[in-house]
């Protein structure tokens, strides 16, 4: 059995990688992506439906909605990958 | 009742209520003084780790700030945000398993070194000090400015009330009274922007209302670009820094956030490893509440100065100017003698404060006068402090007296919830990390408490005397501790925890070029007159922790992988860290 479970931890964690890295694109796309490098860019168009000008609300506004969603998606899937591997905590 | 009255009466209110809170949670144990018992839920982690990470800084100065920056000021938001993200992913649940009370345990176990957990105890009474100082001068500031009572000694009752709590509660105490704090704060912050967004847009959300039409179908945002333009100041909506310089900042904030202990150290205080995740999302809810409204009252403030003050005779502009004049907050020059108040870019008079001539001396038109050194010819003749635009938009929109008050209780739970977070870095980094691991290992469980109690009260002190004269750097060394964290205790917790091969050797020299690099950098350019034509690639001290940060890991690496590596206990650690529950 321990050969098993130790092999369920290393999945757990390479599952863990692949979550994680995929958010962090996310992460810097909007902030250092969309936030400045493509700001001035995107601010040649309206954030559809208000006067935001698109660079300028990822840089104040948009990125900071962004993170806590980023945040969120996480904590579900990884509750979904500890259930899945078997490896949460006792209660 | 008069705003005063109002204010003593919410002020204390919160007092007695932070008090009341200290003495139903005081600490029986060096755990629940050092991290709460490991008992917090996630919600109300959320939001002590939101009241302890906004500052008095974030409450009166950030939207001030951008109100003036512009788009320049959107590092602070992301920066300051965006860091939350990588604690969530990258260090608070591994952390939270780990298990320990704090930083400098990680550091000291993860590395099998002592000398990595004096590093990390000096790097972290470091930056708390540098953090705190400004927290209690800010508790000064509100006392003075709301209740006419003298900075100094609204240091002294801050202190008072916070040496109560932080050493009878420890954590535990703290951590409730940062739940009421957070509270407080946001409902002081949020009430007057609700009626401001009212007012300009007729949408109450701040957050809408912003990227809305004034009552003449023009965008907000076009508008004040508009201003500004005919003014001859630099656009609102466009960055005027390099985008390198902005990416590095930008950078630098956010490995500095999830470096920093006092936030770190809210993890260790929840139940399991996936509260610690969830808490992570709880604190940056509740804390972009604040960050997403800050950039929205910038603009409501900013354009309803520039609305009602340029241009107009000094006699007839809104009463609010002479107002927050006698503060001290604004100052006008007549430098073409026309009685008119002239705003444009550029300084009022020398130096970068009014300083105010002895004995309440008035111009021809009322205004006070100046002892600065003049500017000759015409221009811009307006000063204004980046902090009234908090302080004074509750007023400058015709608010009820009620909320002026509720924002000076607001910015004092500010202050304070963030100070006694710091003080508890500072105190378990004394009597855990440095006398019960380094001094005297054998210390008794009673005999530590009374060493953390002791540390806290003396720091509680040392903080309140910092408080009292501050440092003139102090603005400055904010950056050194964004700096340090990024480029320290950052790269060091992160490699420990994804990378398993990662040793000592590389830790501690990683650590000691990161930190070295960027003291030097900060040195050379705040303090020992280097100016911004030498910075390296144009990036200022205030980013320079991000370059830190890579300096570390290149050199890191490479001797981690010319080394020894970690003993098979401590690879062990790691592996298991990696996962919530044990395998």
């Amino acid at each position: 059995m321990p050969q098993r479970e130790e092999t369920n931890a290393v999945r757990h964690f390479r599952a863990n990688l692949v979550w994680i890295t995929a958010l962090l694109v996310i992460w810097a796309f909007v902030s250092f992506g969309c936030g400045i490098l493509l700001a001035p860019w995107l601010n040649q168009f309206m954030l559809p439906g208000t006067q935001y000008p698109l660079g300028f609300w990822f840089a104040q506004q948009g990125s900071i909605y962004v993170f806590v969603v980023l945040i969120v998606v996480y904590v579900i899937a990884m509750n979904r990958l500890d259930r899945r591997f078997g490896v949460e905590e006792a209660e | 009742m008069d705003v005063q009255a109002w204010t003593f009466l919410i002020v204390g209110v919160t007092f007695a209520l932070y008090i009341g809170i200290a003495i139903a949670t005081r600490a029986r144990s060096t755990g629940e003084f050092y991290v709460a018992g490991k008992g917090v839920s996630p919600l109300a982690n959320g939001m002590a780790t939101a009241a302890d990470w906004m500052s008095a800084a974030s409450f009166i100065s950030m939207a001030g700030i951008i109100a003036f920056a512009g788009m320049d000021g959107s590092v602070y938001l992301m920066g300051w945000t965006g860091g939350y993200v990588l604690l969530a992913l990258l260090l608070a649940p591994y952390l939270r398993k780990f298990g320990k009370f704090t930083v400098p345990d990680f550091m000291g176990d993860r590395y099998y070194s002592q000398i990595a957990r004096i590093v990390a105890v000096i790097c972290a009474i470091f930056i708390s000090f540098t953090y705190i100082a400004g927290q209690m001068r800010g508790v000064g500031v509100v006392f003075s400015r709301f209740l006419e009572v003298d900075i100094n000694l609204g240091v002294v009752i801050g202190m008072g009330l916070v040496f109560f709590y932080a050493v009878l509660g420890g954590m535990k105490g703290i951590t409730y009274t940062q739940v009421a704090q957070y509270c407080i704060l946001i409902f002081a912050y949020t009430i007057p922007a609700f009626f401001l967004a009212f007012m300009v847009t007729g949408n109450p959300i701040p957050q809408v209302a912003l990227g809305g039409t004034d009552a003449d179908g023009v965008g907000l945002l076009a508008k004040l670009d508009g201003m500004l333009g005919d003014l001859g100041f630099k656009s609102y909506t466009d960055y005027h820094k390099s985008p390198l310089d902005i990416v590095c900042i930008t950078a630098a904030l956010m490995l500095g956030t999830a470096g920093l202990p006092h936030v770190i150290i809210r993890f260790f205080t929840v139940k399991r490893v996936k509260d610690a995740r969830s808490s992570a999302g709880w604190a940056l809810l509740f804390i972009a509440i604040l960050y997403t409204t800050a950039p929205a009252i910038a603009v409501f403030a900013r354009t309803n100065m520039l609305a009602t003050v340029p241009s107009v005779s000094y006699t007839d502009a809104p009463k609010w100017v002479s107002t927050w004049e006698d503060t001290g907050l604004i100052a006008w020059r007549d430098r073409n003698d026309d009685g008119v108040i002239q705003h444009g870019p550029g300084a009022p008079f020398v130096g970068k404060k009014p300083v105010f001539l002895e004995g309440e001396q008035r111009g021809e038109h009322g205004e006070r006068l100046l002892a600065n050194e003049p500017i000759a010819g015409p221009g811009n003749e307006l000063y204004v402090d980046r902090d009234i635009m908090v302080l004074a938009n509750p007023e400058i929109s015709g608010l009820p007296d009620w909320v002026i008050a509720l924002v000076a209780a607001g910015g004092l739970a500010a202050a304070l919830s963030t100070a006694a977070g710091l003080l508890m870095v500072i105190s378990s980094a004394v009597s855990h990390d440095l006398v019960k691991r380094v001094i005297s290992p054998s210390i008794s469980e009673r005999g530590e408490l009374r060493v953390a109690r002791v540390a806290a009260a003396v720091a509680v002190v040392c903080a309140g005397l910092l408080g009292i004269w501050p440092p003139d750097y102090v603005a400055a060394v904010v950056a050194f501790a964004f700096g340090l964290a990024a480029s320290s205790f950052f790269p060091a917790i992160f490699l420990g925890i994804f990378w398993k091969r990662f040793n000592m050797p590389g830790a501690v020299i990683g650590m000691l070029v990161g930190i070295g690099f960027t003291t030097w950098y900060i040195l050379e350019f705040k303090f020992l007159g280097g100016t911004s034509e030498g910075w390296w690639w144009g990036i200022s001290p205030e980013g320079i922790g991000s370059i830190g940060m890579l300096l570390n890991f290149a050199v890191a690496i490479p001797i981690a992988l010319l080394t020894a590596p970690p003993p098979d206990d401590v690879q062990k650690m790691v592996e298991d860290i990696r996962i919530p529950g044990s395998s």
